[in-house]
């Protein structure tokens, strides 16, 4: 069947196969080299394979909650959404959350995600105890630090590309409330959102929206939000009354492939500055439910619609704090002059990384979203270029069309993972993706 | 205050776990029944971890019916609401001409469901509460020859429950009728089921928490197939018998 990532792009046909218990499953992974997939949230071709697509739907099952540690056993199926809506009503949250709640255990672990308080935190690898990983030899291992201690650092945020995550211990976090503290600052340009960031170190969540279409003293102009889980104390009666922030309205579905025109230069700029003034608006601190702060687009259900028929493409790269100033103004300079405005352009301070091939390092990540249209792919191989001059490094679970080249020279630790897969790893996995990047 | 309890005959299938979801979501404890009760833990683990309820699995074979009464007995308490989500739903070209495996169809989807379900009521009749829901099928309305094997012993099991229904109404125990139509579930994986007729699992389970709650007779999950099944019915046999549906 005919099957893509989050971004619609690019499109293959793939055999997929849903075992429904752990022999059936065992028998896929033996029969020739398999890509796990998920709910189908990484934007490019991550878990497509032409010839072995393993849906893990029907590993959807909580197996075990420590309430003295906050450590849950789950199946690799198990949607973020249903660990909240199960959790949260007795006081726990993830302790990493990536910017939708529509993406599974498995998928989580082998993208390594960041939240908005990685600065802080770390990556979700920091709250992982132990994965029970299945190899191709149809062998499952538990691995933890103490024990097969290689494969639990590749495998996290190793893209499925070590084998099939089949269940996971991951600690969450202890909330009072469901409600978070949310402090706007707008900044008028890009040092101004810089400093922003290094005065809220502190902050347990911190984030940037950037309009990208202003440019030159205005380039990086923003909204910086900081948030903070509020205890019971600082709610109001209203939110007292809702404590844990369960009673949202249900998300709306986008009902039909968006025309393109809707995403020319005049609408997203329009889009960015309504923002924009709403921001300034609302300055200052307010109470935010969970699901505004962390999930905003998960309350429009196939978001990815409005980019039309064709798809459209992520673009996110972390660069290293000494050189971030400048590749940033410059991937936003080469943004706003192309006049593909990214309809979401997201900056954050990210805090030290780990090992693996995990993306996150200490610097600052954009993210740009751009429609697919025919110079869409010579743009982001513009902003490929810069990123790889200012020592950035690029996020496999947004990628879809990257050149092998790219990728090994933007990470030393590419290579030493496709030396780790071919000699150290229990047999072969790959997608689409590891294929196209020579992985 | 104990928890109320709800057991599952059929704990194994799609719709059986979708409807202990949804009572243990509202605090119920399940019990699930089962051939195997060890290929239950992993189910068993989730509706515990999930909702904070206690969950257990038990042996239960629905062509067993000697072994019935022990079964009922064995069970940690007399459950508040049962719900028979057992049957199979055979091959009927294969079936239709062999006696043995005839038999075994009409036993898995009404000897037995009718066996453990009058053990069931016998005892809540005497407790004077409880609430039994029985999964027929819209295939019990009219005998087609596609599946009459499978669809007659739906329809026996169905006329079984009105009965029951009408026997125990005055004695505080209430019978739900489910007929659910097609639902896409392991049974039916595969299959072309138009979408507009094809519940999930989950609406399966919803709506018999809401029958239960509302204390409804007989309940179509998608009601289009209330209307659906009254056209059937009233195609004259004469011109039915003649119809390839």
């Amino acid at each position: 069947m005919k099957l893509s990532g989050w971004g619609r792009f690019p499109s293959v046909d793939c055999m997929v196969h849903a075992p429904r218990d752990e022999g059936d499953l065992v028998a896929r992974v033996v029969a020739g080299e398999a890509i796990a997939r998920g709910n189908g949230r990484a934007y490019g071709d991550s878990a497509l394979s032409a010839a072995n697509t393993v849906s893990m739907r029907h590993f959807d099952h909580m197996l075990g909650f420590d309430p003295a540690s906050g450590q849950l056993v789950a199946e690799a199926g198990v949607l973020l959404a249903d660990i909240i809506a199960a959790f949260l009503p007795r006081g726990w949250f993830p302790a990493v959350t990536p910017g939708t709640r529509f993406v599974t255990v498995g998928g989580i672990i082998a993208a390594d995600v960041h939240g908005k308080n990685h600065h802080r935190d770390g990556s979700l690898a920091d709250f992982i105890d132990w994965i029970d990983l299945l190899g191709a030899d149809g062998t499952i291992r538990r691995c933890s630090r103490t024990e097969h201690a290689d494969l639990f650092e590749w495998t996290i945020g190793g893209m499925g590309l070590t084998g099939i995550i089949m269940r996971a211990a991951m600690r969450l976090r202890p909330v009072e409330t469901g409600w978070i503290r949310q402090t706007m600052i707008p900044a008028a340009n890009l040092d101004a959102a810089l400093a922003a960031f290094e005065a809220a170190e502190a902050a347990t969540y911190s984030v940037a929206w950037v309009d990208c279409l202003a440019s030159g003293s205005a380039v990086g102009r923003s909204l910086v939000m900081l948030g903070e889980h509020a205890s019971v104390a600082e709610l109001g009666p209203k939110e007292a009354d809702d404590r844990f922030a369960m009673r949202a309205k249900s998300p709306k579905r986008m009902p039909i492939d968006a025309p393109a025109f809707m995403l020319n230069r005049l609408s997203v700029g329009a889009f960015n500055r309504l923002y924009h003034a709403k921001g300034k608006a609302s300055r200052g601190a307010s109470l935010v439910g969970w699901q505004p702060y962390f999930y905003p687009l998960d309350a429009i259900l196939e978001w990815n619609r409005i980019y039309g028929k064709r798809g459209f493409m992520q673009f996110q790269t972390v660069l290293p704090p000494d050189r971030s100033r400048a590749g940033l103004a410059a991937l936003l300079e080469a943004t706003a002059k192309s006049g593909s405005g990214s309809f979401l352009a997201v900056l954050k301070r990210m805090g030290p990384g780990r090992g693996g091939i995990s993306f996150p390092m200490d610097g600052h990540t954009l993210t740009l979203d751009f429609p697919v249209r025919p110079d869409t792919l010579a743009l982001m191989e513009r902003l490929d270029s810069i990123a790889l001059d200012h020592g950035g490094r690029f996020y496999l679970a947004k990628d879809a069309r990257m050149s092998a080249a790219t990728l090994a020279r933007s990470d030393p630790r590419m290579a030493d993972f496709s030396v780790y897969r071919a000699t150290g790893a229990p047999g072969r996995f790959g997608s689409a993706q590891s294929q196209r990047l020579d992985l | 205050m104990t928890a109320r309890s709800l057991l599952v005959l059929g704990g194994k299938s799609d719709i059986g776990l979708a409807t202990a979801h949804a009572f243990a979501a509202k605090g119920y404890a399940v019990r699930l029944a089962a051939r195997d009760p060890a290929a239950l833990d992993r189910a068993v683990a989730d509706l515990a971890t999930r909702h904070g309820v206690e969950a257990t699995a038990h042996a239960f074979d629905a062509l067993a019916t000697e072994a019935m009464p022990g079964f009922v007995g064995g069970l940690p308490e007399l459950p508040d609401v049962v719900v028979c989500a057992v049957g199979v739903l055979g091959e009927q070209a294969s079936d239709e001409n062999d006696p043995a495996r005839i038999a075994a169809v009409l036993r898995a989807n009404f000897e037995g469901p009718a066996t453990i379900l009058t053990l069931l009521a016998e005892r809540m009749a005497t407790r004077g509460s409880g609430t039994l829901v029985g999964i027929s099928s819209v295939a019990g309305e009219r005998g087609r020859a596609s599946n009459y094997v499978y669809g007659s012993a739906k329809a026996g099991f169905t006329a079984f429950l009105s009965g029951l229904r009408n026997r125990l109404a005055g004695q505080g125990v209430h019978v739900v009728t489910v007929l659910p139509g097609f639902v896409a579930t392991r049974m039916t994986e595969g299959m072309p089921l138009p979408k507009p007729l094809t519940a999930q699992p989950k609406e399966v389970g919803d709506a018999i928490w809401r029958a239960v709650e509302k204390r409804r007779d007989v309940v179509f999950v998608r009601p289009v197939w209330r209307q659906i099944m009254r056209a059937i019915r009233a195609i004259p046999e004469g011109r039915f018998k003649k119809m390839k549906i």
